[in-house]
């Protein structure tokens, strides 16, 4: 299918420390909508592109707190008040019998939250992704490194962005089609 | 600090690329082939996973009189085994989790395969307390789902405990292990000629595409997880503990046992690891990702548990003189003089005598002798089950009813087919995914440094 | 579905489809022809074809069997046929008798459904009948239970009675006439006897012959001497394997005359027991005894008795004794002798062992210092000279009507029963025999192996020999005719108790398979085939009993379940003799073999009785077996181990069988229980343990010496329930059962409370059950339990209790909910020993349920530990947890759910278990509800005593006793109030609302020095 706007123009370097230094100095040049990508995780390299606050953590402390409460809660209205029955002279609210399963249900929504709450954030799964669509980014999942300034940037120019990535020296420069 | 760093073995050998090491890796699952060995391993494994089969379904047509329980043994094999399994699963999360934060990095070569005998040792595990119960199509009503009767789960009983710990550890567990996998899962549907493969690999990985905010977003998510895990997988064993030590038999009614059971657990576990990480090394030509380092660590982390353990048999043994408790006292007595005293004795040399062996450094890096000790580690471990469970109960408080336990074929049946499952499942594992996370033993090479 | 179809006065014709298709039937009898099924399908077989059968089945096959005819498999059909003629007896089970039959409360016409109706009746054995009530629900009897305005009974029964539920509805009894194995007609019989019979008129009936067991009912011996009268030539013969030939002996010996020995224990202070084991059911007056025993035996109720016993092999009257002597059984003639002369003051007691003399002083000393109230007993299987010598003591003593009577004979025809049979089978062989009718017992299995009875039976060619019998036993194999025999719960008849009080025995349902009674038998033999038992019995008493009154007479008897004045009144009987010839002494070295009727089946009469043979013997609990009981030191010396297999030889016949040592056995002596090794007993009892019989001569039935024990290699597995018999363990002794003299209980009353922890000893606020009107406690006289086994049997027929059968046993998963412990305590060769029956202990902080991850048992406002068998997943975790393990758990699929008879057996009030569930004793919670029903209709509160458990009704002692804690004044609470009651494990504060009252012992303290 043929579009006139490409989905943006993307970098291809050999080394981690090129790709940092590049993201920092498109970041510097004034680019807001631009992305790395690594075959691991590199340090630094999200703030190089400006990325700083993640809610991962409020997330899980979230489904924490669902977890505990609700496990506390379900045990307290099961044993005392939906149906009190004497069990072997025990009180009916037993609370040191339901702590284990109030800790169990807190680490499990927890986990639970930081799996799919970091999916969802990232937005993923998301089979099809218009960087797929340059043969040689199947490298980011090996050896190779990447940056891309995105057309949606209001500062994007194909001329200018272009000549600010080969400054960069890298190993080639494609455009990814939309 | 045993000996002088510089000698110590590296994590992974020198040479490596980010190219060469996900090759190496990916190859053994893309392009590598099947060899006549595994299939042979894998249909052996099979054919006793199905002997599994078969004795559940008599086991389900007849009742658990097949087994050897009886009164006053109302545990036998089921419960040792369901111990010793959750036992083993521990040190995968362990590994994962708590040396992750503490920022171990030698685990990233062991972690992958660790989780998943994790998960394949939990799944034998959950076999157990679902299958031993008498009416097992009943056994779900251990579960707080809303019913009409407006009956309930009595969550005062160390059982219904034991449902919430162990099916968290299991999920928990299971996404712990498939995070991990889903950059490489990425890596190898980049990798993979063969267009099926593309797709299931990249339905699997999610379209992950290794964006800065991902991995971000990632780590953070992947430290937390391993934040919970560590309680997760020190609360398990604690809460099976909880079975006996909340119970009022003799042999059971003691506090040492949870911390006594969690550092068996990591004991077995770790033993576990190593035999299957011996092997595996060997076959798959691993020796430079696995190293004599790890050997070495995973040997100090056996030797450390397998301490904790023998002190908690003294423990056991001091109080039952110490108390002055009769029934106490004659369970030490038992134990020493008693029917099963043999295996009593068994248990000593497995679990306290031969472990010792590992305070020679070049023991701990000769594979051969590290699978032997690992392999009577096991043994040991499960002997301190059965002697928990079964010659507690033999000989309780009242004299007339003490009795003696005999296994059936059907309980061996049973038992001898969860480690046929086991290992089929790991067959199949090291088959399809990649046994050693990849992208994070790219972390490990020089070329990852971020020169400032 | 009963009870629509159940009308106020319900007949055959209302009850039974009486339109059935004959399309059934022709697929019925095509079915059978092929079918090859096992012996007792056989019978089935030719049924099909019978014409009494077609009939039953155009009466009685179940609506809508014809859909499921064609398409059934052999087995399956066969199945369905059995299924069918137990509903046969199903739907017949829900018609009362035809006559009218008094109710022991109500009127029958009140009857409601799922109230159980009272009526009393007798149980007999070896001639002596048991008074009871039976429970019945809808005409289908459930339960038995003890007729506590009986003298004889006084509430309490005996496990023989209590198992005579499931002897009823046993699938195996034999079902119709049979001859020569062919289904036959009663009334095909009576032809077949008549010309036969008319030919004997002319012959006087000299070839005619009646052997019958012991018979104590005055109908049955009336009918006999009138058929005897009728005639002159007829004999009328009579045997039973546990017979009182013995004791018949030493009556003729000392009196010249037979009389019967009865005895008030309660005015006994002083008793001594000569091998006689009157505390355990079998012996005339058990029930009786215990209850007076028992009286005596309470430190807190005047004087204790005391109990001094010799005896040749360990009984739970040795068990209860307060000094036990184990002596070879040939001994006691030696020590009765040497008694008797001290008595007279002879001081010669050389003849008595020396380890025995001090005894011997002791209990001299004690009889002298209580002339008048002391008590000696002799064991059956005595010899008569010790009955002779034990009448004259007793006489000497002056005990003679204060603790000792003599009375007419309970046997109504006393004569030595061995000679008997040995005349009878004379005359088989001298074809002096051309009727022979076997009016029940089974001779060819138990008569005395010289005697050969089996080979005259079938060797000799007596031309008509006919059997009467509840099963196909040996006996009526080889006979033409067999006849079945109905059980007497569905029978008329009567019986005299130990006193010789008459009762009558009603039937409380239509026979199941029409059976015959020996009084309907006999009455066909002198002519009237078709006399029901009803008149037949009725009439004989209209004899006794002339007058106006006759009806409310009756009526009165029947609901009383005995007859005004039949009680045998004490006679007066001069000792003739002055000196007794002794029997042949048999030497030292000899081993000696004792043979005994086996505590749980008799004499092999209740082989295929489940609650019998699974129930533990009293003191080894062993259960399915007969092992030779060995001495520990012999044993030892002869190297030989519990379950080794050892061959016993004995005047050339050999016998097989197990070794159990059994601790206190005399040494030298070795004892075998009779009645196991069925080869026809039915489904259960065939081919359990080892027939002892063969070795068993007439000339020396009970003992004898000179038995050759070889060890041939090899063991054999034997089934005892309980784990060890010792409290004593390496590391220390467990106080399980307390237990003191009268004067250290006198010293310190509350000894045996140590180690309860205080009540306020709790982190929570214990439940207020005081607030609620009932809390139910139980306490367990330790003092009084005899170790009878009753609250066993009645437990395990109240709470429709499986029979696991020998190899579960072995495993250790029998059923009972409630047990008895039996505990050995020092000397091996003489141990003390103690009973402990322990039901669930009910604790109020149950650890059971604590750890039950369902909620599957939970505890009531009125403390009961409730089981919810729907609710039980079965993870067995409660049982862990039980320091008492009283918890029962279904491995398998124990109940019977297929065996129709069972189905009509089982009592309503309690839930059938299935597999996988735990289950354990409820404190009869059925009855408790049923009570409470009762007491809130009429506005009140359960009384003190309206209410007891099963194993508390069935108690001839009184050692259980249940009631509402909350009363201050009831019973169970003033007992939980003395000195020595206590919680077993109380220490581990798990407050069991079950508590036992620690054995207190009476000994001598002369002995007692000796002792320690």
């Amino acid at each position: 299918m043929k579009r006139t706007k490409a989905y943006g123009l993307m970098a291809e370097f050999d080394s981690v420390n090129s790709l940092v230094d590049a993201a920092n100095r498109t970041r510097e040049a004034g680019y807001k909508r631009i992305d790395a990508y690594s075959p691991f995780p590199v340090e630094g390299l999200a703030e190089a592109i400006g990325f700083h606050h993640d809610e991962v953590p409020l997330v899980v402390l979230i489904g924490g707190l669902i977890g505990g409460l609700s496990g506390y809660l379900m045990q307290y209205w099961i044993s005392v008040v939906s149906y009190p029955v004497n069990v072997g002279g025990k009180p009916y609210h037993s609370w040191p019998a339901f702590i284990v399963p109030t800790f169990e249900l807190t680490i499990l929504f927890a986990g639970i939250f930081a799996v799919f709450g970091m999916l969802a954030l990232n937005g993923l799964p998301m089979p099809y992704h218009p960087v797929f669509n340059v043969p040689r980014f199947a490298f980011a999942t090996k050896d190779r490194f990447f940056l891309i300034v995105f057309s949606s940037d209001p500062k994007y120019n194909p001329v200018e962005v272009r000549r600010l990535l080969e400054s960069f020296g890298p190993r080639s420069i494609s455009e990814v089609p939309d | 600090m045993d000996e002088p760093i510089e000698t110590r073995a590296p994590v992974i050998e020198p040479g490596y690329t980010l190219g060469s090491v996900t090759d190496k890796i990916s190859s053994i699952v893309l392009t590598r082939p099947t060899s006549n060995a595994w299939f042979v391993g894998f249909g052996l494994m099979f054919l006793l996973t199905m002997m599994l089969l078969f004795a559940m379904g008599y086991l389900f047509v007849k009742g658990v009189g097949i087994w050897g329980v009886t009164i006053p043994i109302g545990w036998g094999f089921a419960i040792v085994n369901f111990v010793w399994w959750i036992g083993i699963g521990h040190a995968g999360t362990l590994i994962s989790a708590i040396l992750l934060l503490l920022r171990q990095s030698w685990r990233n070569s062991i972690n992958r395969f660790a989780e998943a005998m994790t998960l394949f040792a939990v799944a034998c595990a959950g076999i157990f307390p679902a299958i031993h119960v008498g009416r097992p199509w009943v056994a779900y009503w251990l579960f707080p789902y809303p019913n009409t009767m407006n009956v309930w789960p009595q969550f005062r009983s160390p059982l219904v405990w034991d449902v919430f710990a162990v099916s968290t550890y299991a999920t928990i567990s299971a996404l712990f292990w498939f995070i991990g996998l889903i950059p490489d899962l990425a890596t190898l549907r980049d990798r993979s000629e063969e267009r099926w493969k593309k797709i299931i690999y990249g339905m699997l990985a999610m379209g992950w595409r290794g964006s800065a905010r991902h991995w971000h977003r990632y780590e953070t998510a992947y430290l937390l997880l391993a934040g919970l895990a560590t309680p997760l997988v020190l609360s398990v064993h604690t809460v099976v503990s909880f079975d006996f030590a909340v119970g009022i038999v003799p042999g059971w009614h003691t506090t040492i046992f949870p911390p006594y059971f969690v550092a068996g657990a990591i004991y077995s576990g770790f033993a576990m690891v190593l035999m299957l990480a011996i092997p595996i090394r060997k076959i798959y030509k691993l020796e430079d990702f696995i190293t004599e380092r790890h050997l070495q660590n995973s040997a100090k982390v056996m030797l450390a548990t397998g301490l904790i353990v023998a002190y908690g048999y003294g423990i056991e043994a001091f109080m039952g003189w110490y108390s002055g408790n009769r029934y106490d006292a004659f369970l030490l007595w038992n134990r020493l003089h008693g029917p099963y005293s043999f295996f009593y004795y068994m248990l000593l040399i497995c679990n306290l005598g031969i472990p010792q062996v590992l305070w020679i450094s070049k023991l701990r890096s000769s594979p051969v002798w590290l699978f032997l000790v690992s392999l009577v580690v096991l043994v040991g471990m499960w002997l301190e089950r059965f002697i928990i469970v079964v010659v507690s109960l033999h000989r309780d408080f009242l004299t007339s009813s003490w009795g003696m336990y005999y296994p059936t074929r059907w309980d061996w049946m049973t038992y001898i087919g969860t480690i046929g499952m086991f290992l089929a499942a790991m067959f199949l594992f090291v088959r399809i995914l990649p046994m050693i996370s990849i992208f994070e033993m790219r972390t490990l090479l020089p070329e990852a440094e971020v020169k400032e | 579905m009963k009870m629509e179809e159940q009308p106020e006065k319900p007949r055959r014709e209302d009850v039974c489809p009486s339109k059935k298709g004959a399309l059934d039937l022709d697929a019925a009898r095509d079915r059978l022809a092929e079918a090859q099924g096992p012996e007792y399908w056989r019978s089935l077989e030719e049924l099909a074809g019978s014409p009494d059968f077609q009939e039953m089945l155009h009466r009685e096959f179940p609506k809508g069997a014809s859909e499921w005819l064609d398409s059934v498999s052999r087995r399956g059909f066969l199945k369905l046929m059995g299924a069918s003629l137990a509903m046969a007896g199903m739907s017949a089970c829900t018609k009362q008798p035809l006559e009218p039959i008094v109710p022991y409360v109500k009127q029958p016409e009140e009857v409601v459904p799922g109230r159980p109706m009272f009526f009393a009746t007798a149980f007999t054995l070896g001639g002596y009948a048991s008074p009871v009530l039976v429970e019945s629900h809808l005409y289908r009897p459930t339960k038995i239970e003890g007729n506590d305005q009986h003298p004889a009974s006084l509430g309490g029964t005996d496990i023989f009675s209590q198992a005579s539920i499931l002897g009823m509805y046993d699938p195996d009894r034999s079902q119709t006439v049979t001859y020569l194995g062919e289904i036959r007609s009663w009334g095909s019989l009576v032809e077949a006897l008549r010309a036969p019979l008319n030919i004997q008129k002319g012959l006087q009936g000299a070839g005619i012959r009646i052997l019958t067991p012991t018979v104590s009912s005055p109908t049955l011996a009336d009918q006999l001497q009138s058929f005897l009268k009728a005639n002159p030539q007829a004999k009328w013969h009579v045997y039973e394997p546990v017979n009182r030939d013995n004791v018949l002996e030493g009556a003729k010996l000392a009196f010249g005359q037979p009389v019967e020995t009865r005895y008030d224990l309660s005015k006994a202070d002083v008793i001594l027991s000569l091998d006689a084991d009157f505390l355990y059911a079998g012996f005339p007056g058990f029930t009786r005894y215990a209850r007076d025993f028992a009286k005596r035996r309470n430190p807190d109720a005047g004087e204790m008795s005391r109990l001094y016993v010799a005896e040749s092999t360990p009984s739970s009257t040795g068990a209860k004794a307060d000094h036990r002597l184990p002596v070879r059984a040939v001994e006691i003639e030696s020590f009765v002798r040497a008694l008797d002369m001290m008595l007279g003051d002879d001081t010669d007691r050389s003849m008595v062992r020396a380890e025995q003399q001090k005894f011997l002083d002791a209990v001299l000393a004690d009889l002298k210092s209580h002339r008048g109230s002391s008590a000696v007993i002799a064991g059956d299987h005595q010899p008569g000279v010790v009955h002779a010598f034990v009448h004259r003591i007793n006489q000497t003593l002056g005990n003679l009507g204060k603790t000792v009577f003599y009375t007419d004979p309970v046997d109504a025809n006393p004569i030595n029963q061995a000679e008997s049979l040995k005349d009878l089978v004379a005359d088989m062989r001298g074809g002096k025999v051309d009727i022979l009718i076997i009016l029940g017992g089974n001779p060819a299995y138990d008569a005395p192996a010289d005697f050969g009875f089996a080979d005259a039976l079938k060797n000799t060619s007596i031309p008509l020999r006919v059997h009467l019998g509840l099963y196909q036993n040996e006996t009526a194999e080889l006979c033409q005719w067999h006849v079945n025999q109905a059980h007497y719960l569905e029978a008329w008849g009567d019986g005299r108790a130990y006193d010789g009080t008459v009762s009558i025995v009603q039937p409380l349902i239509a026979p199941l398979y029409e059976g015959k009674s020996a009084c309907e038998l006999v009455s066909m033999l002198s002519g009237q085939a078709d006399t029901g038992g009803h008149e037949i019995v009725q009439a004989y008493w209209k004899k006794q009993h002339p007058g106006a009154d006759f009806d409310e007479f009756w009526r009165k008897s029947l609901h009383d379940g005995w007859i005004e004045g039949t009680t045998f009144a004490a006679k007066q009987v001069a000792n003739k003799n002055a000196s007794f010839p002794a029997t042949s002494r048999a030497d030292d070295k000899a081993i000696e073999i004792n043979f005994r009727r086996d505590p749980s089946i008799y004499d092999g009469q209740f082989s295929n009785n489940g609650w019998l043979q699974e129930l533990p013997k009293p003191m080894n609990k062993l259960t399915w077996d007969n092992p030779v009981l060995m001495g520990p030191a012999m044993a030892e010396r002869m190297g030989i181990k519990t379950e080794d297999l050892v061959e016993l030889e004995l005047n050339g016949k050999k016998v097989t069988a197990p070794v159990w040592i059994q601790v206190g056995h005399p040494d030298n002596s070795v004892t075998v229980f009779l009645g196991y090794g069925r080869r026809r007993a039915g489904r259960v009892g065939t081919g359990a343990g080892f027939d002892i019989y063969v070795l068993r001569t007439s000339a020396t039935p009970w003992f004898t010496s000179g038995v050759v024990i070889r060890k041939v290699g090899g063991t054999y597995k034997l089934a005892s329930t309980q784990g060890y018999q010792t409290m004593e363990t390496p590391t220390g002794a467990r106080p399980l059962v307390r237990t003191a003299s009268i004067e250290e209980y006198r010293k310190e009353p509350d000894f045996a409370r140590e180690e309860e922890p205080p009540k306020e000893l709790t982190l929570y606020k214990p439940y207020p059950y005081a607030a609620g009107p009932y809390a139910w406690g139980m306490t367990v006289d330790m003092s009084a339990c005899v170790g009878c086994n009753n609250c066993v049997v009645a437990c395990q027929s109240e709470n429709n209790i499986a029979v696991v059968g020998k190899e579960q046993t072995v495993l250790g998963r029998h059923m009972h909910w409630i047990r008895i412990d039996s505990y050995y305590q020092g000397d091996r060769d003489n141990p003390k020993a103690y009973f402990q029956p322990v039901p669930c202990q009910q604790c109020e902080n149950a650890p059971c349920e604590v750890v039950c991850p369902v909620g599957a048992t939970v505890h009531s406002s009125e403390g009961l530990n409730d089981m919810v068998y729907n609710r039980c997943v079965g993870t067995r975790y409660c049982s862990d947890n039980c320091p008492y393990k009283v918890r029962r758990f279904n491995f398998l699929l124990f109940q019977d759910w297929e065996t129709s008879q069972f189905k009509m057996m089982r009592n309503p009030d309690v839930t059938v278990r299935s597999r996988g569930v735990m289950e354990k004793c409820t404190y009869c919670v059925q009855r408790i509800n049923e009570h409470r029903i009762d007491a809130e209709r009429e506005d009140r509160k359960i009384r003190d005593g309206e209410l007891q458990t099963a194993c508390q009704q069935s108690c001839p002692a009184n050692a259980i006793v249940f009631g509402n804690i909350n009363d201050p004044e009831s019973k169970v609470s003033k007992l939980k109030a003395q000195g020595r009651n206590y919680g077993l494990l109380a220490d581990l504060n798990t407050r069991p609302r079950t508590t036992y009252l620690a054995d207190i012992r009476n000994p001598n303290p002369e002995l007692e020095a000796e002792h320690s």
